[in-house]
This record gives C-alpha cells, sequence and structure tokens, in this order.
C-alpha cells in the first residue's frame, strides 16, 4: 500500500513537473526568432534522421489496411469505397499514431539522451551558472521543432499510405486506380466547421501537433530529472518512450471522442 | 586581511539523506584573494562551491555572496550576481554540441547583445590566456582532458568575473599542465584583481596560488592557515592529510 502511495505520488509530481515545464516554455515563446537557427537544426536532425522511416511504415500500413478491408467489402461487392476508408483511417488515426509513435522512438529517446547526458556530465548546472536560460535554450527549440515535425510528417505519412493503399487496391481486389483517388478525395472533402480545410486532414493535423508537444515535454522533463549516470540515462530514455507512446494512445482517444462523437 | 569580505559562511549546516557534509561552517573569504579549501573525499569541498554560486541552498545558517544572502536572494538578483561570477567544472561541463570557441563565446551570446566580431575577438583572447590559441573550431570530444579544462576556464573568464570558483582544476592532468594552470591562476587572479576559491587536493597547487588555505574535514574547518603555515602545521588531522602514514 505504502509502494502504491509513493508510486501515485511520484506520478503526480512529475506530471505537474511536465505541466510547469509545459507553461514555462510557453511563457518563453517569443524567444522563438532568436533560437531560429536552433529550431531548423533540430528539425533537420528530428526529420530528415525518421523521413524513411515513417515513410515506409505509412506505406506498409497503407497496403495493409487497404488488403484486410478490401477483402471484406469484396464478399459484398463494395469495394469500390476502398479508397475512402484507406483515406479516412490514414488521415483520422493511422498518420498522426505512426508518425507520433516512430518519433517518440527515434526523436524522444534521443533527446531524452541528450537532455539526461547534459544533466548527468553538470551541462545543465553549467548552464544554470552562466545565467542561461536552459527551457528557452533547449526545450524551446526542440518543442517548436518536434510541434511542427509531426504535422509536417504526418502529411506524408497519410499521402504515401494512401498511394500503397491504391497500389493494393488495383493489384489485389482490381479496383482502377482513378476511382480509387476519387473516392479517397471525396471523403476527405467534408468542410471543416472552425476552418476552412477538411475536417478529417485539420483534425489529424491537430492530433499531430498535440502529439509532437508531448513527446517534446516528457522526453526534455525526462531528461532534466536523469541522475546517476549513465543507469540514469538509460532509465529516462526508456521512461520518455514509454510514457510518450501511453500518453499518445490516451489523447488520441479523447480527442477522437472530443470530435467525432456526434458522427 | 582587512579588505572586504566577498563571501560568508555563516554557521552553514548542509545534509543529504543522514550524511552532514557542513556542520556549522564558518568562512570568510576576501576581495582579491585566492582560498584554497583542502580535504578528505566527500568532506563537502564542493558542496561547499555549489553554496557560493547559489546551486545549493543550507539547511540551517547562511551564506552572503557580495553582501547578498543566497537564501533569500529574489532570482533575477541571482542571475545578475551568477553573471559577475564564473565556475570551473571538475569535467569542464562543456556543451557538446558547441565548437571550444562556441562554448567560451556561450555566456556572452545568451547574455549580451555584443556583435559577433566582438564575441569573437574576446573569444580568441581568452583563448590564448589559457594558452590555447588554435582550439576554436574544435569540438569537445576532439580535445583532451586538459585541453577541456582549459577551454572551461576559459569560458570562466570570458565575461571578466569578479569572483571565480575553481572545482578541483588539476585532476586528471599531467603535472606540467596541472603546473601551468597554477600559474595561470595565480597570473590572473593577480593581474585582474579575482577573487578565487579554488577546491584542490594537491599541495603543489595550494603553494603556487593560494594566499590562505582551509582544510574541512567532518564539515567544518580543522586549520585556516597561509600555505606556508598550512604545509608545516603540526596539527595531527593536517599531518594525516599531507603525509599519510604508510603502514
Amino acid at each position: 500500500m505504502k509502494r502504491i502511495a509513493s508510486s501515485f505520488l511520484e506520478f503526480v509530481r512529475q506530471t505537474g513537473e511536465q505541466l510547469d515545464l509545459f507553461w514555462q516554455v510557453v511563457r518563453r515563446l517569443h524567444h522563438s526568432w532568436r533560437r531560429r537557427a536552433m529550431i531548423a537544426d533540430q528539425m533537420y536532425v528530428g526529420g530528415i534522421k525518421v523521413l524513411h522511416v515513417v515513410l515506409l511504415v505509412g506505406f506498409s500500413m497503407g497496403m495493409v489496411v487497404s488488403l484486410q478491408t478490401g477483402i471484406e467489402l469484396s464478399r459484398i461487392g463494395q469495394q469500390d469505397q476502398i479508397g475512402l476508408i484507406v483515406a479516412v483511417s490514414m488521415a483520422r488515426e493511422m498518420g498522426p499514431f505512426i508518425t507520433a509513435t516512430i518519433l517518440s522512438a527515434a526523436v524522444g529517446s534521443a533527446l531524452a539522451a541528450e537532455v539526461g547526458t547534459m544533466a548527468v556530465s553538470e551541462e545543465l548546472s553549467a548552464l544554470e551558472v552562466m545565467s542561461i536560460d536552459a527551457t528557452s535554450y533547449l526545450v524551446l527549440p526542440r518543442l517548436i521543432a518536434l510541434a511542427v515535425l509531426c504535422p509536417t510528417l504526418t502529411v506524408l505519412c497519410d499521402t504515401i499510405g494512401i498511394i500503397g493503399g491504391g497500389l493494393v487496391a488495383r493489384s489485389q481486389l482490381g479496383v482502377g486506380l482513378e476511382l480509387y483517388f476519387d473516392s479517397a478525395i471525396d471523403a476527405l472533402q467534408t468542410p471543416g466547421v472552425l476552418i476552412p480545410i477538411p475536417k478529417d486532414v485539420y483534425i489529424g493535423l491537430l492530433k499531430s501537433f498535440v502529439f509532437g508537444i508531448v513527446i517534446a515535454i516528457i522526453s526534455c522533463s525526462a531528461g532534466m530529472r536523469t541522475r546517476g549516470g549513465a543507469l540514469g540515462v538509460g532509465n529516462a530514455t526508456r521512461a520518455a518512450v514509454r510514457d510518450s507512446i501511453i500518453l499518445v494512445i490516451i489523447l488520441n482517444y479523447f480527442m477522437t471522442w472530443a470530435f467525432y462523437q456526434q458522427n | 586581511m582587512t579588505a572586504e569580505v566577498v563571501i560568508r559562511f555563516e554557521n552553514v549546516r548542509k545534509a543529504f539523506g543522514k550524511k552532514v557534509v557542513l556542520d556549522g561552517l564558518n568562512l570568510d573569504v576576501h576581495r582579491g584573494e585566492t582560498l584554497c579549501v583542502m580535504g578528505p573525499s566527500g568532506t563537502g569541498k564542493s558542496v561547499t562551491l555549489r553554496h557560493i554560486i547559489g546551486l545549493l541552498q543550507p539547511d540551517s545558517g547562511r551564506v552572503f555572496v557580495e553582501g547578498r544572502d543566497m537564501r533569500t536572494i529574489a532570482r533575477k538578483d541571482l542571475i545578475d550576481l551568477r553573471k559577475r561570477m564564473g565556475y570551473l567544472w571538475q569535467d569542464g561541463a562543456l556543451i557538446n554540441w558547441l565548437s571550444a570557441g562556441e562554448n567560451v563565446a556561450l555566456p556572452l551570446r545568451e547574455n549580451t547583445d555584443l556583435p559577433d566580431a566582438e564575441i569573437r575577438r574576446r573569444v580568441i583572447e581568452r583563448l590564448d590566456l589559457v594558452h590555447l590559441p588554435d582550439v576554436y573550431d574544435k569540438m569537445p570530444p576532439e580535445l583532451s582532458g586538459g585541453m577541456r579544462k582549459r577551454v572551461s576556464l576559459a569560458r570562466a573568464l570570458v565575461t571578466d568575473p569578479e569572483i571565480v570558483l575553481y572545482d578541483e582544476p588539476n585532476t586528471g592532468l599531467d603535472p606540467e599542465i596541472s603546473m601551468s594552470i597554477n600559474l595561470l591562476i595565480r597570473e590572473l587572479a593577480r593581474k585582474l584583481n579575482i577573487t578565487s576559491v579554488v577546491v584542490t587536493h594537491l599541495v603543489s597547487c595550494i603553494r603556487v596560488i593560494a594566499n590562505r588555505v582551509v582544510l574541512l574535514d567532518a564539515g567544518s574547518i580543522v586549520l585556516d592557515a597561509p600555505p606556508e603555515e598550512f604545509v608545516a602545521s603540526e596539527h595531527p588531522r593536517v599531518k594525516r592529510f599531507l603525509r599519510p602514514p604508510h603502514d
């Protein structure tokens, strides 16, 4: 019982630290222009290095969704609808989730390890002693980079997934590419209430934007809390990836519920 | 010494869990002097430095730097105070993705509006001062331990600090580089009238740089004396520390 209580208190403390870190970054958003070079560096490092993974996984997932759903639809003669199903699945759920998971594993872990190594080698203390604001110098550029990267990669993931689905629809299900893409584009035409772009597209991008912020905050926070040398860095990295993916899944559900519950 | 007191510890106690590291420490450091802090491992030497720079707060007692109580100092005043201080870290604590020159430039880029050309001029000047004229573009992993330490020293000095804290400046260095760092610390203290607190284990270091030496043991001061007197002391604890029995 004591252990459960102490784990719960630790969870509350960590959540409080993460929320506080997010608030501290929000208060420093006006430093963004000054940090533009670091933001660009982070986007390059985080974006280019995972681009091929996102494209490969997105392409494969589009093919899998197309094949699995197409087989069932063809039993009832509805395989013409495959474009609609692949497009909606990719834009609403698969694209944002796949991208966020890859970013958590590839970029979030690297980020936690990098900041964690700085913590154990006293570089964070050195920044503090030099009166350099670590939140502005380290966290802000990484958060902005991930908040921009995640939706950008999601668009690419959605697109390549839909293309992959189309190739399977043509080769395995006998659905023409023109019909497939017409159906996919039609599916993404539902106008948004808030902004004049299709609802499925902007909600998917909104999810990605939130996921990018979540990954950056959890990873930086885990890194900054690191104690105890190489073992501590390993623990921080593992915790960052685990917590990011769990929170992405939970937030994904609640955002889907919030935006689609009336449909 | 009658010079103004810059750093004062008043009955400072600090414990980590059950381990008491500082136990009623009283200590004054005067302007322009170089104080060396010696003592066995784990007796609170680095903890003393961290209290001065405000990275740690005492459990009880008070630490004053330039007359400011470090426990109650406002965040903004602490930031201003730290801009007047330099800190040499035991392992250098260089930012790994910045070149040596950019590491030295960092406090100037972040805390001043100086133009790039002026920052570069000052950085090159400081790197020359620590006898590293050709390392501006080298990355930290390309530097030896001694070079990293000297780059860190250049970074600590680039803002023209009035107080510099040195945490084991000679650890892991060969005798030649170690002596060159000692001479450099002495030269800087004399030239720029810097107040220095140096944590060290080496008698060779205190002989060259110290105006005063204290031996810390079990969280408090055993002896506070000029270096010649300290080295010649017949105090049993000092003798045991400086000349440990072989058997």
